[in-house]
């Protein structure tokens, strides 16, 4: 092992940040970029680009430059330049990056001088920066992404929409499709079966709809274990990747919510889960760790978690208050009767 | 500096599968001379569960347990991400959001309480780096680390949505986080650089979509000893109850042999601080830590 070397806390930014605020006309950054022809390269490659970048310059004005002024071969999705066509997202230091919209200057603040400038997905590269995004339009397919409602061929008046109504959307139907929290969802990398946060938005943006007539439909496949809400991992990547601050993790937490309230959710290992937490709170105030298991796989599926019931025993993670293993094992709060009385008062949703 | 005081929320894990992030957290406490009071009364924050049942009611019982920090006019720090990113996303929502906060205190005036927003919401990790500083603990450090590597997991809900969390978790950059690097440098431990530090563990799908939880809790422990990890440290009960406790399943998904102990962040600065390995716990892993004293 190598020995200690003495750093201070400014060693670990890319930078000082008040640097950029004294002014400063242009930086002299690098810019280490993912190059790949799947037509002609078995593997791809790194290719580094060095160029002076002002501070308001955007991502999509140095794509260009590399285009422009080193290699007219480099390859890029864009088209309208004001952040609505969804078509220029890539990776920058893998953080999800909406070329056109991004300052290229708050990047190096948040990176230092090398920016590593890669495709939303490595593994869909077509040419440098453009993948195939089949998966994610198959997805979005997939969620009936549409108004469904029977309407005359010749109405008699507009369908009308409360301010309040439309408040409802959360912002959800300002998705440009960008692919950005598409391509930085773990789950979806875990499980391709799973519709990723986009496709989710949209689910929710149309379930929400008060001229849908197809919410509960969509609910069910959005609600089906595997693809849909509970395969969410809550990792919040969605939320920090979206380049319109939409928020799709909020929209997934609506759809789990609206699971319940509309009463399509049926009774499962994710929505037991979900809603079991309040057999222990009721109780103890504390999750019960040992029930929510049990409650939630039933007595048969318990036999997965036998394993490492064992170790956590052996570990004494498992407490034995009462003697026995499992019963009485929780500690219960003060003032324990609040939150009964506050559960009884403010629940909302029952599976 | 004046003494600080904190209302700690410990969360449910603490109180029951990981004892020792209680007793280590207590133990950094009193060796750095910082007081805490336990919220005996705070119950579970929901871990983003409840709040997928009935988001109303997950809100109600996070801002009663604010309101006992509120009461005692401390900041209330947490032990665990996910206690984190529950209570800050209810106070978020409370004071941004005047029609939900009335409503909810509607509910709380029935059992004598009120929310009002005066009490901030802080993980223990950055009350140590932001708040009692990382000179300050470097100063007291007794036993230097400087034999291990240590790879940082950082947790989804400590850095992640960056918006949310702003300045109380120092504006830390959700893409390159460098809070537990810092706090491992000031313990002299050598922290590892690998890509899945701010990755997902995996841990709330543990029950419903397993094979993905193991994916990824495999992802980033594998990431970890690739690149010379000796332990992993994390400030979230729920990844050390993931990446502890099912080390071994995880490695039958992945089809690697994962050996890897993993600290509570509290525990791996208590050993620094010169705490035994007992007071601090180590007998309450699943994958017991062996080599952590030179």
């Amino acid at each position: 092992m190598s020995t200690h070397t003495e750093k201070t806390v400014d060693d670990y930014k890319a930078f000082d940040t008040d640097e950029l605020d004294t002014f400063q006309p242009t930086r002299k950054v690098t810019l280490k970029t993912f190059r790949f022809n799947a037509e002609t390269d078995y593997l791809p490659y790194y290719k580094k680009y060095e160029m002076e970048v002002g501070k308001d310059e955007l991502v999509l004005d140095l794509l260009n430059r590399i285009k422009w002024e080193h290699d007219g071969s480099f390859s890029y999705r864009r088209s309208c330049r004001h952040g609505i066509c969804g078509a220029c997202g890539i990776k920058v230091n893998g953080k999800a990056t909406l070329a056109c919209k991004q300052n290229a200057m708050e990047l190096i603040k948040l990176f230092g001088d090398e920016l590593l400038i890669e495709p939303q997905s490595k593994k869909r590269a077509v040419k440098d920066m453009i993948i195939d995004k089949k998966d994610f339009w198959d997805k979005h397919a997939a969620v009936t992404p549409y108004v469904v409602r029977d309407v005359p061929a010749r109405p008699e008046h507009e369908t009308q929409m409360s301010p309040k109504q439309e408040h409802m959307f959360l912002d959800a139907d300002l998705c440009i499709q960008c692919g950005a929290c598409h391509y930085s969802c773990p789950a979806l990398e875990a499980n391709p079966e799973y519709f990723g946060p986009a496709a989710l938005t949209a689910a929710y943006r149309f379930s929400i709809d008060p001229r849908d007539e197809f919410s509960n439909e969509r609910l069910k496949t959005v609600g089906e274990m595997g693809q849909g809400v509970w395969d969410c991992v809550k990792c919040f990547e969605c939320t920090e990747a979206c380049p319109k601050d939409i928020n799709p993790m909020e929209k997934i937490t609506k759809l789990h919510n609206m699971q319940f309230e509309r009463g399509v959710a049926v009774s499962n290992v994710a929505t037991r889960h979900a809603e079991g937490f309040l057999r222990g709170m009721k109780k103890y105030g504390y999750l019960d760790e040992a029930d929510i298991v049990t409650y939630s796989e039933g007595y048969l599926g318990m036999y997965k978690h036998l394993g490492a019931a064992i170790k956590m025993m052996r570990s004494g993670k498992i407490h034995w208050h009462s003697g026995i293993p499992f019963i009485d094992s929780v500690p219960k709060i003060k003032n324990l009767d609040e939150v009964q009385k506050l559960i009884q008062i403010s629940q909302t949703n029952k599976l | 500096m004046s003494t600080l005081k904190y209302a700690l929320f410990t969360g449910c894990t603490a109180k029951q599968s990981t004892p020792e992030l209680l007793s280590s957290t207590l133990a950094v406490a009193e060796k750095l001379g910082i007081e805490i009071t336990i919220l005996e009364e705070a119950s579970c924050c929901g871990a983003s569960h409840l709040q997928d049942f009935d988001e109303f009611l997950a809100h109600v019982l996070n801002a009663r347990n604010i309101c006992y920090a509120e009461k005692l006019g401390m900041t209330m720090i947490t032990i665990c991400n996910t206690c984190q990113l529950n209570s800050a996303m209810t106070k978020h929502a409370l004071d941004t959001d005047p029609e939900l906060k009335a409503r909810v205190n509607e509910k709380l005036a029935e059992v004598g309480l009120e929310y009002k927003g005066t009490s901030e919401v802080k993980h223990f990790l950055y009350c140590l780096i932001d708040e009692y500083g990382l000179e300050n603990i470097k100063n007291q450090v007794q036993v230097p680390l400087s034999h291990l590597n240590i790879a940082p997991f950082y947790g989804c809900h400590n850095i992640r949505p960056s918006e949310l969390h702003g300045t109380s978790n120092g504006n830390e950059n959700p893409y390159a986080p460098t809070s537990l690097d810092q706090l491992i440098d000031a313990l002299e431990g050598h922290p590892v650089d690998y890509d899945h530090k701010n990755k997902c563990c995996g841990f709330h799908v543990e029950l419903q979509a397993n094979h993905t939880s193991e994916v990824l809790a495999g992802n980033a422990m594998v990431d970890a000893i690739d690149n010379n990890a000796d332990i992993m440290v994390t400030p979230c009960p729920l990844c050390h109850l993931k990446m502890d406790t099912y080390q071994d399943d995880v490695g039958k998904v992945i089809g690697r042999d994962i050996e890897l102990p993993v600290l509570h962040m509290p525990q791996m600065v208590a050993l620094a601080l010169g705490c035994s390995e007992k007071e601090i716990g180590l007998n309450f892993h699943v994958r017991k830590a062996t080599h952590l004293t030179a």
